[in-house]
C-alpha cells in the first residue's frame, strides 16, 4: 500500500510544466535536392497547445516535426524548447525529453506492453518500483486493464496499440510531444474514438503537442492553432481553426480547407455556444388555448409538453391541440432531441436526416432549454465568429 | 583420394556369421559400442567450436557490414568463396601449413559456417521494423542501445535459423574431418565402410547428433524469443 502510495506521489500530479515551442526561420535542405525540403519557418506554439501541422504530401511538415527531436537535422534557423535551442543540446538527452508518435506506432514485438511503456523511464534510469508505478498509471490513464502490461504488441487490437503508443511517449512526462499522423493507420470510427480521447487526455494533462496530420477535418479538430503548408516546406497560414476558415489567407489555404469551410466551422461549436431559440412550453392541464397563443408568440410555431420538472415529453399535436386542456399523452416524442454538448454540425445532419425544421434542446437532466432550428443555424453559418 | 582410402586400416573383427557377412549385428554393436564414444565425443567438440568460432567471426562481420553497408557485397562474396570450396579441398590445401589435427579441420569447417551465419544475421538485422527503429531513435535510444535492445533481439528467429543450418551442416562436414587427422564419426565409419553394423552406429550417431544439437538450438530459440509464441 505504502509503495503505491509513494509512487502515486511521483505521478501526474507532480506532472512537469508544459514547454513553449518556437520555430525561428528553420529551414531544412537536403544534399542535391532544388529546394528546401522546410523552407524558413517561423511560428510559436504556447505552451500546453496542440499546433497541427497540416498539408498535403511532400510540403515538408513531418520533417519540420522531426526537426523539432533532431531526428532530422536543422539546415538553417533554429528551433526552441521552452527557450532553449535544440542545437545546442545533446540529441539523444533531448529525445528523452519530448514525447515520440508515429503512424506506424512502432511498439517494439519483442517487448510486453509493460516494457514497452517503460522504454524512456528504463533509459533514464528510474527505479523499477517507480516504473512498474507510472506504468500501471499510464494503463488507467489511456483505459487499458492493468493486465495487458504482460502482452506482446501482436496480442492488441490497432486501438489499443495506438493508445500504447501513446502511453508510452507520455511515460516520462514529457514537457513537449511530437505526433505524426498518430491516428491516420485507424478506421474512422476508432480514429474518432481515439481523437476524443486524446482531447480529454490533453484536457488534463495540458502538454504542448505537434501534431502532423494531412486531414484538414483532423487538424480543425484537433488544434488549438493550425500550420497549413504548401509545396516546398511553405507556411502559407497559422492561425486558429474559426480564423483559417473565415479568412483563409489565400487561394492556397481556401482550396485546402475546402468549399464546405462554412460548414466545417459548425463543427467548431456546440450547441451550448449559440443562443437558442425560446421554445413555448405548456404543462399537462394547461388550457390548449394558451398553448395557441405562446406558440403564436414564439419563434417556433409548435408547443412542447414538459412534465413538472421541465423535463421533455414531446411536440404537442394536431390532436392534442383540439382538447380542451393539453394532455401528455397527445405529445409526440419526435426525433432529433439535441443534447447542448452536441456539436453543431452533428446537430444540423441530425435535422436535416429527419426531415424536421426544429429541434427541442435539453441539458443533463433532460430539461428543455430552447430549441434549435435550421434557420438558427444558417444564420450562424453565415456570422463570422466572434473574436476570442 | 583413392590412394588415402585404401590406406586406412581394417579393423579386425572376430565373431559369428553375421559379421563375416557384414550384416547388422545387434550383438556386435552392443559390444563394441564403446569404441564409438571417444569419436563421437570428437566429433561433438569439433562441431561446436567451428559454429562457435564461426558465429563469433560471422557476428562480428555482420555488426561492421551493419554499419558499413559497402561491406556487405565484398563480404558476402568472400565467404562465399569459402562456401563453395569443397571442405576436403581445404583439408589437403590446408595440410602444409596447419598439419594435421583439428587445427586443419576447424579452419575448414569454421570458413564453410560463414557465408550461413553472416547472411542470416543481415537478414534478421534487415528485417527490423523500421518503425520500430525509427521510434526507438525518437525516444532516445543510442546507436548502441538501439542495436542491443531492439534491433538484435529482433533478429533473433533469423539468427537462430542460421545456427541451426550451419550445426547440421557441420555435422555433416565434420565426418570428413579424419581426412586432416581430425578423428569423428567418420574415421571410424570409413575404418569399416562394408561393414553395415559399423556403418548405422557411425552414421547413426552424426545423424542423431545432428538431430539432437538442432532440437537444442529450436528449443533455446523458443526460450528466448516469447513473443513470436503470443496468440494474436
Amino acid at each position: 500500500m505504502t509503495t503505491a502510495n509513494t509512487a502515486q506521489s511521483e505521478g501526474p500530479s507532480a506532472s512537469r510544466q508544459a514547454a513553449s515551442l518556437e520555430f525561428r526561420a528553420a529551414t531544412k535542405r537536403y544534399p542535391g535536392a532544388d529546394r528546401p525540403a522546410v523552407d524558413h519557418l517561423t511560428l510559436e506554439v504556447p505552451a500546453g497547445d496542440i499546433c497541427v501541422l497540416v498539408g498535403p504530401s511532400g510540403c515538408g511538415k513531418t520533417t519540420a516535426m522531426r526537426m523539432v527531436n533532431r531526428m532530422n537535422d536543422i539546415t538553417e534557423g533554429d528551433i526552441l524548447v521552452g527557450g532553449r535551442s535544440v542545437r545546442e543540446r545533446d540529441d539523444v538527452e533531448l529525445r528523452r525529453d519530448i514525447g515520440y508518435v508515429i503512424q506506424q506506432i512502432g511498439l517494439f514485438p519483442h517487448r510486453t506492453i509493460g516494457e514497452n511503456i517503460a522504454t524512456v523511464p528504463r533509459l533514464l534510469g528510474w527505479d523499477k518500483r517507480r516504473t512498474t508505478a507510472r506504468v500501471e498509471e499510464l494503463l488507467d490513464l489511456i483505459g487499458l486493464p492493468r493486465e495487458m502490461a504482460g502482452r506482446y504488441p501482436t496480442q492488441l487490437s490497432g486501438g489499443q496499440r495506438q493508445r500504447v503508443g501513446v502511453a508510452r511517449a507520455l511515460a516520462a512526462d514529457p514537457p513537449l510531444m511530437l505526433m505524426d499522423e498518430p491516428f491516420g493507420a485507424i478506421d474512422p470510427i476508432n480514429r474518432e474514438r481515439l481523437q476524443n480521447e486524446f482531447l480529454r487526455l490533453q484536457a488534463e494533462i495540458r502538454k504542448t503537442v505537434v501534431f502532423v496530420t494531412h486531414d484538414i477535418d483532423e487538424a480543425i479538430k484537433m488544434g488549438d492553432r493550425i500550420a497549413v503548408m504548401q509545396e516546398g516546406g511553405i507556411l502559407a497560414q497559422y492561425a486558429p481553426p474559426a480564423e483559417l476558415l473565415m479568412n483563409p489567407a489565400n487561394e492556397f489555404v481556401e482550396d485546402f480547407v475546402g468549399a464546405d469551410r462554412a460548414l466545417k466551422r459548425l463543427a467548431l461549436q456546440r450547441v451550448r455556444d449559440v443562443n437558442l431559440w425560446t421554445a413555448p412550453l405548456v404543462r399537462e392541464g394547461e388550457p390548449v388555448a394558451e398553448a395557441r397563443v405562446r406558440a403564436a408568440n414564439s419563434e417556433v410555431p409548435y408547443s412542447l409538453v414538459v412534465d413538472d420538472g421541465g423535463r421533455l415529453l414531446g411536440w404537442l399535436t394536431e390532436r392534442g391541440l383540439r382538447e380542451e386542456r393539453v394532455r401528455a399523452d397527445l405529445a409526440s416524442l419526435t426525433e432529433p432531441v439535441v443534447e447542448l454538448d452536441d456539436v453543431l454540425r452533428d446537430a444540423l445532419s441530425d435535422l436535416l436526416a429527419h426531415e424536421v425544421q426544429y429541434g427541442p434542446v435539453i441539458d443533463h437532466q433532460g430539461r428543455v432549454v430552447g430549441v434549435l432550428s435550421i434557420e438558427l443555424l444558417s444564420h450562424v453559418i453565415a456570422t463570422p465568429p466572434e473574436a476570442e | 583420394m583413392i590412394e588415402l582410402f585404401a590406406q586406412l586400416q581394417r579393423r579386425d573383427r572376430t565373431g559369428a556369421d553375421c559379421v563375416a557377412d557384414n550384416g547388422i549385428c545387434p550383438n556386435w554393436i552392443a559390444d563394441n559400442f564403446d569404441r564409438y564414444v571417444s569419436p563421437f565425443w570428437e566429433h561433438v567438440y569439433l562441431t561446436m567450436v567451428s559454429v562457435g568460432l564461426g558465429f563469433a567471426i560471422a557476428f562480428a562481420l555482420a555488426l561492421l557490414a551493419h554499419r558499413r553497408r559497402w561491406l556487405v557485397g565484398p563480404i558476402t562474396q568472400v565467404t562465399g568463396i569459402f562456401y563453395t570450396l569443397p571442405s576436403v579441398a581445404v583439408f589437403f590445401l590446408l595440410l602444409p601449413l596447419t598439419g594435421r589435427g583439428n587445427t586443419t579441420a576447424i579452419v575448414a569447417l569454421v570458413a564453410y559456417t560463414l557465408l550461413i551465419l553472416f547472411r542470416n544475421v543481415m537478414a534478421g538485422l534487415d528485417n527490423v521494423p523500421a518503425e520500430a527503429r525509427d521510434a526507438g531513435r525518437g525516444m532516445g535510444l543510442t546507436a548502441r542501445q538501439l542495436l542491443w535492445r531492439v534491433e538484435l533481439p529482433l533478429a533473433l528467429p533469423e539468427i537462430m535459423a542460421g545456427l541451426r543450418i550451419a550445426v547440421t551442416t557441420t555435422v555433416g562436414l565434420a565426418a570428413l574431418a579424419f581426412l586432416a587427422g581430425a578423428g569423428g564419426l567418420g574415421g571410424a565409419l570409413f575404418d569399416d565402410i562394408n561393414f553395415r553394423s559399423n556403418v548405422l552406429v557411425a552414421g547413426g550417431l552424426a545423424i542423431g547428433l545432428a538431430v539432437v544439437l538442432d532440437l537444442l538450438i529450436l528449443a533455446l530459440q523458443k526460450a528466448i524469443t516469447p513473443w513470436t509464441r503470443a496468440a494474436t
